[in-house]
């Protein structure tokens, strides 16, 4: 499913002392079969948006009490919102919202803070048989689970009667994507899903994502800070900053952007950290800023 | 002085594995400790233990020479060694950051007129002055963290431990937190155990330790230890980015030195590139 937003905004707290325009007026496209980074610092509407995915947050159009502005004489309409997911019109009354979160599928931070049921089975299981139209059939069910759980790399007969909270950090943070997954989502959204984790740790759900994406998900989008992984993984990155979109690039074209980045309050990968340095000791290493590609070129520099 | 003694301490949370083995461990008055090791690795166990809020099962451990297992040490224990945690939300416990600080001190007795101060110091300290009036959810997640610290400094401890304090900010609200700790540990002479899995910040630290299935693995200088990288793999460890592109750049021929410095790097490949033109 391709994501679509155009001139989307979203105030929180509207009408109130507390109004914050969390996002002015951004568009931006997400292409199905992408590995899209978000990242962006605390505050700038990154979360905002991702919310909107799976109509967590709705564009006021989709709401049941909206009723269109009157213009006054002479008053230019403004740009309509677009917001789609797919074939969903995330701007209509008559969208399926419920259908729309089966599809999209959202795991947000520390999604282990989530995890509530007595076993991990049930726990995996909850959001299926929510999202399901009809009773689920407990050997679906059963089917389901086991799969989700196999595609995060657990195991179904050693778990399925553990407690959620006798597993490891690691193993919670697993339950609680396969929990989101078992419904088989097109796109997956994720909130920094490698926060808090020790290096292997991270280094596993990144594979894990890598995973996802060829066989289970195909359009994969992830939140992060961590602009190693950024550069490390993602198709296209989209930057954001004070409710608005500044980039929408490749990783190998976006951190030749460095010194605007940093100037946004951003990091930037090592690699683009190192280019810089060289650059300014006049050597140049034209690489993606994946570390493997750094490396290549620059050994390629000392043949 | 030691601020904090292990002598030959074991931990069991009742699972029949140890969380910690006879372990040895010794942080000077005025020290930077920094504690790495993996998820699981028996780092928050120790930290538990430095204060009281867990009891070793086996050996004895002593904040300023008083025993950690006597009851009426316990008090003056916690007013020497404050602990951070990781989940700022989860420290928070007024609705006004002021009586957030105050709830610490407070709790150990001070008296009223010198709340006040004590709030200006840890405020002062921690760069939040303007924040006194503020409500805490308002706040971003660094800052909550630094209002935590300051939480624990009205308390006045000597000792401060940071257990993964700032796994859950983002890297503006990390390097925030790091400067503080950092400020008290030189301007202050506080004593910090950083418990940490980012290595750059362990950096940061005199001394680091490592941990790995409840025992201490290695004891030494950050950059030594960050030089020792494929006993670090052994522990489930990675090095820093860094490290791993020195490793492999001397592995492709380039002779490059370890370091953890981007400049001093570029510097290095910039002198191999330029005599290969020459």
């Amino acid at each position: 499913m391709r994501i679509k937003a155009e001139h989307l905004s979203y105030v929180y707290n509207a009408s109130s002392p507390f109004a914050t325009h969390a996002l002015n007026d951004i568009s931006l496209t997400i292409e199905e079969g992408e590995f899209f980074g978000i990242l962006g610092h605390t505050g700038s509407g990154k979360s905002t948006f991702v919310q909107h995915l799976n109509g967590l947050l709705r564009v006021p159009s989709s709401l049941k009490k909206y009723k269109p502005k009157k213009l006054k004489k002479g008053e230019t309409p403004p740009p309509p919102t677009v917001l789609q997911v797919g074939a969903f019109d995330l701007t209509d009354k008559k969208t399926d919202f419920r259908e729309l979160r089966s599809r999209v599928g959202m795991v947000f931070q520390y999604p282990e803070y989530q995890l509530f049921a007595e076993t991990v089975a049930q726990d995996v299981a909850f959001g299926l048989k929510n999202f399901s139209k009809e009773k689920l059939t407990d050997e679906a069910v059963e089917k389901a689970v086991r799969a989700a759980l196999e595609v995060v790399g657990l195991s179904y007969d050693e778990l399925k009667d553990t407690s959620p909270f006798d597993l490891s950090g690691g193993q919670k943070r697993r339950v609680a994507i396969a929990g989101v997954i078992v419904t088989r989502p097109d796109v997956l959204v994720l909130d920094e899903p490698a926060a808090g984790l020790d290096p292997l740790g991270k280094r596993e759900i990144m594979q894990l994502l890598h995973r996802l994406h060829e066989e289970w998900c195909k359009t994969v989008v992830i939140v992060s800070h961590d602009m190693d992984e950024i550069a490390e993984n993602c198709t296209r990155a989209a930057v954001f900053s004070e409710g608005t979109v500044k980039f929408v690039l490749p990783p190998s074209e976006l951190f030749r952007h460095s010194e605007e980045l940093i100037a946004l309050g951003l990091d930037i990968p090592l690699t683009a950290k190192l280019c810089l340095a060289l650059e300014k000791r006049g050597v140049t290493v034209d690489c993606d800023f994946t570390t493997e590609d750094f490396i290549r070129r620059t050994l390629a520099l000392n043949a | 002085m030691k601020a904090i003694e292990f002598k030959n301490v074991s931990f069991s949370y009742g699972s029949g594995t140890f969380a910690l083995k006879n372990i040895d461990f010794a942080v000077e008055e005025g020290e930077f400790v920094a504690v790495l090791g993996h998820n699981g690795s028996g780092k928050s166990t120790l930290a538990r233990l430095s204060n009281g809020l867990l009891e070793a099962d086996g050996g004895e451990v002593c904040v300023f020479g008083l025993p950690v297992s006597e009851r009426k040490n316990l008090f003056e224990i916690r007013k020497n060694v404050g602990i951070v945690f990781q989940n700022p939300d989860n420290q928070m416990v007024a609705s006004i950051v002021e009586d957030d600080i105050a709830f610490g001190a407070e709790n150990i007795g001070v008296p009223r007129e010198e709340i006040g101060e004590r709030i200006s110091f840890a405020l002062g300290a921690v760069g939040m002055e303007e924040y006194r009036h503020a409500t805490p959810t308002r706040l971003s997640g660094g800052q909550k963290q630094r209002i935590a610290i300051a939480g624990v400094l009205a308390i006045r401890p000597k000792v401060m431990i940071l257990d993964e304090s700032t796994a859950m900010l983002d890297p503006r609200g990390r390097r925030e937190v790091m400067q503080v700790v950092s400020r008290l540990n030189k301007e202050e002479g506080m004593t910090v155990v950083l418990i940490t899995h980012f290595m750059e910040e362990a950096l940061m630290a005199d001394r680091a330790v490592v941990m790995n299935r409840g025992a201490i693995v290695m004891e030494g200088a950050p950059a030594e230890i960050f030089e020792r990288h494929e006993e670090l793999e052994t522990y489930n460890l990675a090095l820093p980015r860094i490290g791993y592109i020195c490793n492999r750049l001397r592995e492709g021929g380039m002779a490059v030195e370890d370091t953890l410095d981007v400049n001093k790097l570029a510097e290095e490949i910039a002198q191999c590139v330029s005599k290969r033109n020459i």
